[in-house]
């Protein structure tokens, strides 16, 4: 039941443990900054997080617990950076280890696509002409 | 009811947010959060669409346009997230 839950400014780390004896599937997902070119020719250099820390990690805490109940969850650990991450870099990590791998995938999936629909952070997209903008969801092509 | 049930409650705003109105918290006095979504809307009118697409937090939990404020309450605008 030791979940990992954290926002941090530092680098994601390389590899998380979530191994256990009980566990026949570890899921990790990573999510990173992707290179992108703006209609108008500009090229993306990195994106900026920004969360509202105290609700994100409550949010992120409801979210295991939510997952806990519909999935055989052995250890799980959701980790959102922000500040500056540039291309290729992760911003955000999950890992859930499961008895069986369809329960690892699933619940992997369903983390990030619930964190990314309704968790409290933000990402600005910088261009190298020093322009920035917000994403926008809701907007088309973001 | 204007007038009824009026507190002042303190707004932190993000991202977006932030940008439109050049401020991270801001005094609003509502009595809900209704309320409090169309004043800020009043004050800056160019963030109107912006607060028409937005979530709004009471102690860090998403809230209705129905629910009361009191003036202990952390409330916060939640633009569309985009974390990930």
């Amino acid at each position: 039941m030791n979940d990992r839950i954290e926002v941090s400014s530092e680098p994601l780390p390389e590899h998380v443990d979530v191994s256990a004896t009980t566990a026949g599937g570890v899921a990790v997902f990573l999510g990173c900054t992707r290179g992108e070119t703006h209609p108008d020719g500009r090229q993306l250099v990195a994106l900026d997080y920004e969360a509202y820390e105290e609700m994100a990690l409550k949010q992120m805490h409801d979210l295991a617990a939510a997952a806990r109940s519909k999935w055989p969850i052995e250890r799980l650990a959701i980790l959102h950076r922000v500040g500056r991450v540039g291309l290729g870099d992760p911003s955000v990590l999950i890992a859930v280890s499961t008895p069986h791998r369809s329960e690892a995938f699933e619940a992997c999936r369903w983390l990030i696509d619930t964190l990314k629909k309704d968790v409290a952070i933000w990402k600005k997209e910088v261009w190298d002409d020093g322009g920035t903008s917000w994403v926008d969801p809701g907007e088309p092509g973001s | 009811m204007p007038g009824q049930g009026q507190m002042k409650v303190n707004v932190k705003l993000f991202a977006a947010m932030r940008d439109a109105t050049g401020a991270d918290r801001v005094t609003v006095e509502a009595g809900t959060v209704g309320e409090l979504a169309e004043k800020l809307g009043g004050r800056w009118p160019a963030a109107k669409p912006l607060i028409d697409r937005s979530r709004f937090a009471v102690n860090q939990a998403f809230a209705s346009h129905e629910t009361v404020l009191r003036e202990e309450d952390e409330v916060a605008v939640i633009p569309p997230v985009s974390g990930g």
